[in-house]
């Protein structure tokens, strides 16, 4: 029994911080974007656009939901439905970080513990496909057909390359349960390289980590292979005829994708919640550095709000002098097991988030055709040759 | 909470297969299909049967039904037009011999498997993919590459059957 | 209400393989769409694997699970070449309906 109590209190704490994690992607995302196109982005609803999510959730809900005359009904109103309950379902296997005891419960920061972690993660991502070729078929108009199996044959081409990609570093790790993944990259070679996958063992899977960015830009659908979805190409392909909460659970369905693939890539490459280098040598004192100082910027720029936007002056000292007790959290002894482990594991998502919207801002996008071509003619055949050496130098070696 | 589990499950994959032979649009049907093979991947994980379950839901659902949607939908095939004169005949005969099927394997199983075995969750655990590697690769090593023959021949049909110019 | 028995009996897991298998067989014989016919041929298949992983928790061994995996490998190389077969037919009779495509009837 209270084994259910706590996975549903964890189910629900995960499942409000996702979702406003992915909203507040779209913020990070649109923000990001626009200073790389040297311009200020989402700038006046909020301080610096930081309500802005909540102003574009409130629209699309008052949208008029415009349901076409000859969709199939059923298929139109379950595809968004799917794609949602499918990207949600996949961050139940990632660990966030260590087991720890809270209130005589021991218990780890992660809903599950499963065997097949990363078989579930590629059941959920193989599952996805449904969700688009359906959204694309049901919508009745060929624009939205031609893009929902355009973008779903592209899905099915790159799973090969990324399970292929996944399974390198496997060899290595021995175990398909994520949370044993992440313990076993803990340590520290020649007492300063961390013992992460891309930097350790017999050989360093740098390769299996660069095939797998690739494979799951093309599986999540962002540029530089989001032709499926692109505006100037097919409308807006399969959500072309999708209007308020319905484009909207397509939406938050790639955002939950994109949090979910960084996480696998998180766990399987880079550590997990493993620190980049030794307590011994200071770590712990860098989550409270960076907060700290996030913390002292806020409150300068608050002593330096300009005349017309005079709201500044208060809120944003407000939230500096939080953000300083945030960082003063991180020498609490109780709390040090639990919030430091998260902050890498945290730290170390968002720079792959960040990689994902800076190569949106950077890259044109294939053709269809290229796109294919590359997964089956240089992808595909470089995650085996990859495969190939791995497994040569394991067996070698041991 | 084995049984509430497999009683939940067992009457999806029998809902979605009665749904299967009743609609009349393919991809409603292929979607059941999907359904009956998503439960029965939980059945297996009841059975012990972890790899097989994700091989399940990876392979079958995630890439035959694929193919049969993709197929389904390229085809734009519509619902199945009704007869205009329904035949009752075949109906008349069918069903009845269908139940007494469905009796008779029934009554063979309940007769011949030992009355005391039971599946609880955890007296198997050999399904896990180590064990699984371990057989498949040492012991069935030759079905598994005659196996790789095979999908190589299918692959070649394929592309020769539905090239454009033949 | 009767009681909910706590521990499921092996012969269940035969009753409803028997059950989607015989399900699986009455489409086949019934339906005139041959996708829909091809996929209750799917259907007996998995039926089919479900008895091979519940006698493999009988006997407490892998090889039930190996078979299934054999099962779904032979299914996957027929769903390719049929459904080419039937992409064929339909570029040739423009029809899907199996009563339709008896050209070599007696």
């Amino acid at each position: 029994m209270n084994f259910y109590i706590i996975s549903l209190v964890k189910a629900g704490i995960t499942a409000g911080v996702l979702l406003t994690f992915c909203a507040y992607l779209v913020w990070i995302e649109r923000k990001v974007l626009a200073h790389i196109q040297l311009r200020p982005g989402p700038y006046r609803v909020g301080p610096h656009g930081l309500l802005q999510p909540l102003s574009d959730l409130i629209k699309l809900m008052t949208k008029e939901g415009v349901i076409p005359a000859n969709v199939h009904t059923f298929f139109y109103l379950f595809a968004p439905f799917l794609a949602v309950a499918l990207a949600l379902i996949s961050i139940v296997v990632i660990p966030f970080g260590p087991e720890f005891s809270i209130l005589g419960v021991t218990t780890g920061l992660g809903l599950t513990d499963l065997n097949i972690g990363i078989l579930l993660v590629l059941a959920v991502s193989s599952l996805g496909v449904y969700a688009i070729a359906l959204g694309g078929w049901a919508s009745n108009s060929k624009y939205s057909l031609m893009g929902g199996l355009r973008s779903a044959a592209q899905m099915i081409s790159y799973e090969l390359p990324m399970a292929l990609a996944i399974v390198s570093p496997l060899l290595l790790l021995n175990t398909l349960n994520f949370r044993e993944m992440v313990v076993a990259q803990e340590g520290f070679a020649l007492g300063f390289i961390p013992r992460w996958t891309v930097f350790a063992g017999p050989v360093p899977q740098v390769f299996s980590f660069i095939i797998f960015m690739i494979a799951v830009f093309a599986e999540t659908n962002r540029v530089p292979f989001d032709l499926p979805e692109a505006e100037t190409e097919l409308v807006a392909g399969f959500h072309t005829e999708y209007s308020s909460l319905m484009f909207a659970a397509f939406f938050t369905a790639e955002y939950a994708n994109i949090i979910t693939v960084c996480s696998v890539a998180t766990a399987l490459f880079l550590g997990g919640w493993q620190p980049l280098w030794p307590a011994a040598y200071g770590s712990n004192f860098v989550p409270p550095l960076i907060i700290g100082l996030a913390g002292l910027m806020l409150l300068y720029h608050g002593s330096q709000a300009l005349k017309s936007r005079r709201w500044d002056r208060f809120s944003f000292p407000a939230i500096g002098v939080i953000f300083l007790g945030l960082a003063g959290l991180f020498f609490v002894p109780v709390l040090q097991p639990v919030l430091i482990p998260f902050f890498w594991f945290a730290s170390k998502l968002l720079v792959l988030i960040f990689v994902f919207i800076w190569v949106r801002g950077t890259l044109p996008r294939f053709r269809y055709d290229q796109l294919m071509k590359f997964a089956w003619t240089f992808l595909f055949p470089a995650a085996l040759i990859n495969l190939l050496i791995t497994g040569l130098v394991v067996a070698l070696t041991s | 909470m084995d049984a509430i589990l497999f009683l939940t499950f067992a009457a999806i994959a029998v809902a979605c297969a009665i749904n299967l032979v009743l609609q009349t649009h393919p991809i409603s049907s292929a979607l059941s299909l999907v359904g009956v093979m998503t439960s029965l991947a939980v059945l297996y994980l009841l059975l012990g049967g972890s790899f097989i379950a994700a091989v399940q839901v990876i392979v079958y659902a995630g890439a035959i039904m694929v193919l049969f949607i993709f197929v389904i939908m390229l085809l734009n095939t519509q619902g199945e037009r009704t007869q205009p004169k329904k035949n009752v005949l075949p109906i008349a005969i069918a069903l009845p011999l269908l139940f007494s099927l469905i009796g008779v394997l029934a009554a063979i199983v309940a007769t011949q498997v030992p009355a005391g075995e039971i599946v609880k969750f955890g007296t198997f655990s050999g399904g896990d993919p180590l064990t699984f590697g371990r057989a498949m690769f040492t012991r069935y090593l030759l079905p598994f590459e005659v196996t790789s023959v095979l999908i190589l021949i299918a692959i070649v049909g394929a592309v020769v059957l539905a090239k454009k110019e033949i | 209400m009767p009681p909910i028995p706590t521990v499921v009996p092996m012969s269940w897991y035969l009753i409803l393989s028997a059950i989607l298998f015989t399900l699986g067989a009455a489409g086949f014989l019934l339906r005139r769409n041959i996708i829909t016919v091809f996929m209750c041929i799917e259907l007996m298949l998995n039926a089919v694997n479900l008895t091979f992983v519940a006698f493999s928790h009988q006997l407490k061994q892998v090889d039930g699970h190996i078979f299934t995996f054999f099962v779904m490998v032979v299914a996957a190389a027929e769903a390719a070449v049929g459904l080419a077969i039937i992409l064929t037919v339909f570029k040739n009779r423009q029809t899907l309906e199996i009563d339709e495509v008896s050209s070599m009837k007696l």
